[in-house]
């Protein structure tokens, strides 16, 4: 447990101090609401105000994006030598994979907090109550942990930082294609097979429902059942893949 | 307590291949406690993967290897309580502070916050790297980098030290420096295992060297012993373009050392003093039409590789042998 901490204080401040990344993760949501809200949002017909659909959307592509870059954070420790050190020290690597997820956890607090201040702004107004509040945070922490371990894994398995960050646009891509952004009934028919059994729309749907009062149905449990495989297999794998990780 | 056991690193049969391409092949060698061993070899002879197997960080396929006493593999948290890695890339945080980055380390390997403070503080003095302490890593020169990784390396006072390839990059400077502090390690009892494919770094640093070429051991000694290997002075010579070379190789047929025929060069055995170079000189060009330039040179490990694989440390440039 002290070396999960330990590594987690490293990760907070190596995050801290990439100035790219971090402005990056921060500006991309509040650029993203301007977008959605400002400049589709007029053409986009949902019923309703557009910010108030588009925004579960937008936190769930940022939470997303965010966590993909522990992707690339993963791959320069394992690529960089740390991951040797450390191995060699007998370190386990629950501790070091946790670590940077934590890091991650922490990044996607931060800039959540400032997608739904963006939003407000915007004239996003739910009406949950704290328990929906406290309900759709919990959501969002279940994916962004589920998309972090991922993301960790893809880490151990890429061949250079370059290769992970690739992941990072991979997993931005999926919400387009999901009821995040348009409802999935205008999607062409093909497509809409996809958009209804990928996990980001009935997260979307969970998310809609705690804070705006629309029905979730099943969704929920949906959302958690993928969130809960996603992660239990992203551990499995990271585990074996930092075992047999050859540099 | 249990007596020390006298070999810091012993491998028997030690067998690795990469896709059915054998890396090692049936490599041993044994390392005395409290000495500096030197593992030499070209690129690709097999000295990371070496290194990588006693570090317990690779499964070999075949073949013992134990270190400090304990078996890499079914005794691996033994081993790794008392061995340290320095890679080849520094493993160091550029975006830590030289002291965040021993301070982490020396968290991680089990030292409370004090014990943890105060290590940080005697290795950045010992290494030099005080007055950039408190600095990013980002900003050292490669030789700083090179003395945090090694700091890093000495925070859970390893009994054996492996250092791989610890000054390629290096400028001639860092790497003097670089070589003092092996120096001082060794004289504070601790074993060192390092790979170099220079050969001035085993000679300078090594108390043993292993010749490692093809996954095997070719050679193995002190750097005396090996250069025993080979004449202990050789006359160079260079021809003239007119000069039938082929002629004068069967003429001295088993006296020369090595040549090279596209160059024109090739060496003899000599005492170096001037009687026998003279002598040797008037044998091969009575006329004097023959030699364009000659040199005496000193038996270098260089040579003792060459004897001994067939190519250069440096470029594993072909080189024709006779």
């Amino acid at each position: 447990m002290s070396e999960a901490l330990t590594l987690s204080a490293r990760c907070l401040r190596i995050s801290r101090r990439q100035i790219d990344a971090l402005t990056t993760s921060l500006m991309l949501p509040v650029l993203m609401m301007l977008l959605f809200v400002e400049l589709f949002g007029g053409a986009i017909t949902t019923g309703g105000k557009y910010v108030t659909y588009v925004v579960p959307g937008v936190l769930l592509l940022c939470t997303g994006f965010s966590s993909g870059l522990t992707a690339v954070s993963v791959c320069q420790d394992a690529s960089g030598g740390i991951v040797d050190r450390l191995r060699a020290m007998n370190v386990r690597g629950a501790a070091v994979l946790s670590a940077h997820v934590a890091a991650s956890i922490a990044r996607n607090a931060a800039s959540t907090t400032l997608v739904i201040a963006a939003a407000f702004a915007l004239g996003f107004r739910p009406h949950a109550g704290l328990l929906g509040w406290i309900a759709a945070i919990g959501i969002l922490l279940a994916f962004v942990a589920a998309v972090s371990w991922l993301a960790a894994a893809i880490g151990l398995l890429a061949s250079s930082p370059e290769a992970a960050n690739g992941f990072t646009f991979f997993i931005m891509f999926i919400p387009y294609a999901s009821s995040a952004f348009v409802p999935v009934h205008t999607m062409p028919h093909w497509l809409q097979g996809f958009a209804r059994h990928q996990p980001i729309t009935p997260l979307t749907e969970t998310l809609r429902g705690l804070l705006l009062g629309t029905p979730i149905g099943s969704n929920a449990w949906i959302a958690l059942a993928w969130c809960a495989g996603i992660l239990a297999i992203s551990i499995a794998a990271a585990g074996t893949l930092f075992a047999r990780r050859t540099a | 307590m249990e007596p020390p056991h006298p070999f810091a690193v012993e491998v028997s049969a030690l067998k690795k291949s990469y896709r059915s391409r054998p890396v090692l092949d049936g490599l041993a060698l044994e390392v005395a406690r409290g000495s500096v061993f030197a593992l030499l070899g070209p690129n690709g002879a097999g000295k990371t993967t070496t290194v990588r197997i006693l570090a317990t960080l690779l499964d070999a396929d075949a073949g013992e290897v134990r270190v400090a006493g304990f078996d890499v593999r079914t005794q691996r948290g033994d081993v790794r309580r008392r061995i340290s890695l320095t890679g080849q890339y520094a493993a160091v945080d550029a975006l830590q502070t030289g002291e965040e980055n021993l301070w982490t380390i020396a968290r991680l390997a089990g030292l409370t916050r004090p014990a943890s403070r105060q290590l940080t503080a005697e290795l950045l003095e010992r290494f030099g790297l005080t007055e950039a302490a408190s600095r990013r890593v980002a900003a050292y020169s490669g030789g700083m980098r090179r003395r945090l990784d090694l700091a890093a390396s000495l925070v859970s006072a390893p009994e054996v030290i492996f250092l791989d390839e610890p000054t390629t990059g290096l400028d001639p400077s860092s790497r003097l420096e670089l070589w003092k502090i092996v120096g001082e390690l060794v004289d504070a009892g601790v074993t060192v295992f390092l790979t170099t494919q220079y050969l001035e770094e085993a000679d300078r640093l090594a108390d043993r060297i292993a010749v490692l070429d093809g996954g095997r051991i070719v050679a193995e000694g002190t750097a005396d012993e090996l250069k025993r290997v080979v004449a202990q002075e050789r006359l160079e010579l260079k021809l003239h373009r007119t000069a039938a070379f082929g002629e004068l190789l069967a003429r001295l047929n088993g006296r020369v050392l090595d040549a090279n025929p596209v160059e024109r060069t090739l060496s003899l055995a000599s005492d170096g003093g001037a009687s026998d170079v003279r002598a040797l000189l008037d044998e091969i060009d009575p006329d004097r039409t023959t030699i364009e330039e000659f040199a005496v040179h000193k038996a270098t490990l260089d040579d003792v590789f060459l004897n001994l694989t067939g190519h250069t440390a440096q470029t594993g440039k072909e080189t024709i042998r006779v």
